[in-house]
C-alpha cells in the first residue's frame, strides 16, 4: 500500500491544509508519498521533505504549474498515480483540491470519496452527507481510492522532523486549455479563517458592512480570524470568502464567537465541531444558543464593546 | 449556442432530514424535495445567457427516477426549451452521472454545460469536474461571473482567499457558485407552458453507460450532538467562564 498526496503550496511553502491530509494519509497506512507540482517550487518541495511521516517527495516542476490548473495537474495526478502503482490518491479538500480532485478520479475512472472526516480502514471512510446532519461510512470497491479530506477531521502532522527525499520527475503535458488571467486576493490583517484558533463571526444582525467594524476590537483582542453567516455574505456586508457554514468554509477552532448569528442548519454544518462556541444573539430563541456552550442574550452592540472592555 | 445544465432532485434545503432507524440512509419518504439551488443557478444562468441572445437552446437534464420528471418540468417552466431524464432506479454515484451526462454531450454537442458545483443531498462537489475529465474540456468550478465571448469564456472563481479569473475556449463545462446571479420565481402561465414543451425519456443502457456504484454504503448515523451549554446573564460571567472553565482565552 502507498498514499500519494498532493500538495497545496504557493510554491515557496506548502498550505497548512496539506498537513492534514498527510494525517489523514498516514492513518491509512503505507509509505507516504508527497507530490508537489509548480513551477520553481523547491522551497516548498523542501518543506515537504521535513514534514513528519513523509517518506518521498516527488517534484515536478514546470511553468505550466505556475498557476494550479485542474486540467494540467489531474493529468499528472492521474499518470503518476498509475504508473506508480499507488494505492490512495488524496487531497485536502479545500477550493484547490475540490477543484482538482474529482478531475483525477474520473481520469482513473475510479469514485471520489469527498470530505472524508475518519479512517475506518484503508477501504473505508467516514464523511459527512447533508450538511452535516448525517454521517455516511462508505466503503470504496476501486482499485485507486481518490479522497478528499476535511481538514477538521484529522489534526495537522508536524510540519518539522521528517527528512524525506526530494524526487525530481518529469512533467505532464501543458492542456494549454486554460490561460490563468488573474487573482484578486483578499488582504488579511487578520489569521486565515480556516487555520485560526480563534474566530469572530458576525450575521445578519450586525445589520450592515458598517456594523461588522463593532466586532474588530474583538477580534484584534483575541487575535482572531473573521468569519460570517451566508446571510451577511448575501447582505454584501462583508466578502464571500468570509462565509462559514454548508457552501462556504468548514472551520473547528478552539473558540468561535457568533454574534448575531441565529444559526440557520447551513451555517452550524460549517463550525459545529468547534471546541468552545459563544453565541451573542438578542433573540433567546435563536437555534444558535442549543449548540452554543456560553450564551448571551442581549443587544449585540453594547454587548461587544462591554466583552472587548471586559477582557482588558 | 446549445447550453446543456443538469438539474438534480434533492431533500428540499428547508427540511431537517433524519436519519433512518436502521441506520441505512436518511429519511427520504414524504419528504418535499426540489431542485438542488445550485442547479437552479446553473439554469437561471443558462437562461439569461439566452435572454442575451448568447445561448440558443437550453437542455435541461436529470438522471434518476421517474419521480425526476417532476423536477424536469420546473426547469421547463423556469426557461429551458427541452429536457431528457436519464430513467433508473439505480442509486447514482456522481462517476455515473458524469457517465451520463458525457453520453449526452457526445450527442447533443452542447457548447457549454452547466452544472452546481454540488448538491445539497450527498455534499460531493465531484460531477461537473468528472464530466470536464470525460470530454477533456476545460472546467471552471465555483463559478461568481461568466462572460462568453465568441467561442471563449472568461470565468471568476471563488477559491479560498479570494478571486480567480480564468479564460478558455468553449466547449467547456463551469460549475455555479451560490452568488452567480439570484434565481427567478417560477410563474403560473410558464408552469402551464411548460406542459407542452419536449421532455424525453432514456435509459442508460441506451447511451452505453454502466451505472453501477462504485462505493458502498455500509451505514449512515446521526452526528454526535452538540449539547447546548448555559446561558450566562453578563459578560463578565463569560470572561470569567472562558478563562477559568473553558480555558480558551488568557
Amino acid at each position: 500500500m502507498s498514499v500519494l498526496v498532493l500538495a497545496e503550496h504557493d510554491n515557496a511553502a506548502l498550505k497548512g491544509a496539506t498537513l492534514n491530509a498527510i494525517a489523514a494519509a498516514v492513518q491509512i497506512g503505507g509509505d507516504v508519498a508527497v507530490l508537489v507540482a509548480g513551477a520553481n517550487a523547491s522551497g516548498a518541495a523542501k518543506a515537504a521533505s521535513a514534514v513528519s511521516g513523509v517518506a518521498k517527495v516527488l517534484l515536478a516542476d514546470a511553468p505550466h504549474y505556475a498557476e494550479p490548473l485542474a486540467e494540467n495537474i489531474s493529468t499528472l495526478v492521474a499518470g503518476l498515480a498509475k504508473q506508480g502503482g499507488y494505492s490512495h490518491v488524496l487531497v485536502a479538500a479545500t477550493s484547490f483540491g475540490k477543484n482538482v480532485t474529482p478531475r483525477v478520479a474520473a481520469l482513473l475512472d475510479v469514485a471520489q470519496i469527498s470530505d472524508i472526516v475518519a479512517v475506518k480502514s484503508p477501504d473505508t471512510f467516514v464523511r459527512p452527507i447533508y450538511a452535516g446532519n448525517a454521517l455516511a461510512t462508505v466503503q470504496s470497491k476501486d482499485a485507486v481510492k481518490v479522497i478528499t479530506v476535511r481538514t477538521t477531521g484529522f489534526d495537522a502532522v508536524p510540519a518539522t522532523g521528517g527528512s524525506a527525499p526530494v524526487e525530481q520527475i518529469p512533467a505532464g503535458p501543458d492542456t494549454g486549455a486554460v490561460r490563468f488571467v488573474g487573482r484578486a486576493v483578499t488582504k488579511l490583517e487578520r489569521p486565515e479563517l480556516t487555520v485560526a484558533k480563534i474566530i469572530v463571526s458576525g450575521g445578519r444582525g450586525m445589520g450592515s458592512a458598517e456594523n461588522f467594524k463593532v466586532l474588530e476590537p474583538l477580534a484584534d483582542r483575541l487575535g482572531a480570524a473573521m468569519g460570517a453567516s451566508r446571510a451577511a455574505v448575501d447582505s454584501g456586508f462583508v466578502p464571500n470568502d468570509w462565509q462559514v457554514g454548508q457552501t462556504g468554509k468548514i472551520v473547528a477552532p478552539e473558540l468561535y464567537v457568533a454574534v448575531g448569528i441565529s444559526g440557520a442548519i447551513q451555517h452550524l454544518a460549517g463550525m459545529k465541531d468547534s471546541k468552545v462556541i459563544v453565541a451573542i444573539n438578542k433573540d433567546e430563541e435563536a437555534p444558535i444558543f442549543q449548540v452554543a456552550d456560553y450564551g448571551v442574550v442581549g443587544d449585540l452592540f453594547s454587548l461587544v464593546p462591554e466583552l472587548v472592555k471586559e477582557l482588558g | 449556442m446549445k447550453i446543456l445544465v443538469a438539474v438534480k432532485r434533492v431533500v428540499d434545503y428547508n427540511v431537517k432530514v433524519r436519519v433512518k432507524s436502521d441506520g441505512t440512509g436518511v429519511e427520504t419518504a414524504n419528504v418535499k424535495m426540489s431542485m438542488n439551488p445550485f442547479d437552479e443557478i446553473a439554469l437561471e444562468e443558462a437562461v439569461r445567457l439566452k435572454e442575451a441572445g448568447v445561448a440558443t437552446e437550453i437542455l435541461a437534464v436529470s438522471c434518476g427516477t421517474t419521480a425526476c420528471q417532476e423536477t424536469l418540468r420546473t426547469a421547463l417552466a423556469l426557461g429551458a426549451d427541452r429536457a431528457i431524464l436519464v430513467d433508473t432506479a439505480v442509486e447514482l454515484q456522481p462517476l455515473a452521472v458524469a457517465k451520463l451526462l458525457k453520453a449526452l454531450c457526445d450527442k447533443e454537442s452542447p457548447k457549454l454545460a452547466l452544472l452546481g458545483k454540488q448538491a445539497i443531498d450527498d455534499d460531493c462537489n465531484q460531477t461537473g469536474q468528472m464530466l470536464a475529465a470525460l470530454l477533456g474540456w476545460p472546467q471552471a468550478t465555483f463559478a461568481s461571473k461568466l462572460k462568453i465571448e465568441g467561442d471563449g469564456a472568461e470565468v471568476t472563481r471563488e477559491v479560498d482567499g479570494g478571486l480567480e479569473t480564468l479564460a478558455f475556449k468553449l466547449p467547456a463545462v463551469v460549475t455555479s457558485d451560490l452568488r452567480l446571479n439570484e434565481p427567478r420565481y417560477v410563474t403560473l402561465p410558464n408552469i402551464m407552458k411548460a406542459k407542452k414543451k419536449p421532455l424525453e425519456t432514456i435509459k442508460p443502457e441506451a447511451l452505453g453507460v454502466d451505472v453501477s456504484p462504485r462505493l458502498a454504503t455500509l451505514g449512515v448515523a446521526e452526528p454526535p450532538k452538540r449539547k447546548a451549554g448555559i446561558k450566562v446573564p453578563d459578560v463578565k460571567t463569560l470572561v470569567e467562564k472562558l478563562k477559568n472553565e473553558a480555558k480558551v482565552i488568557q
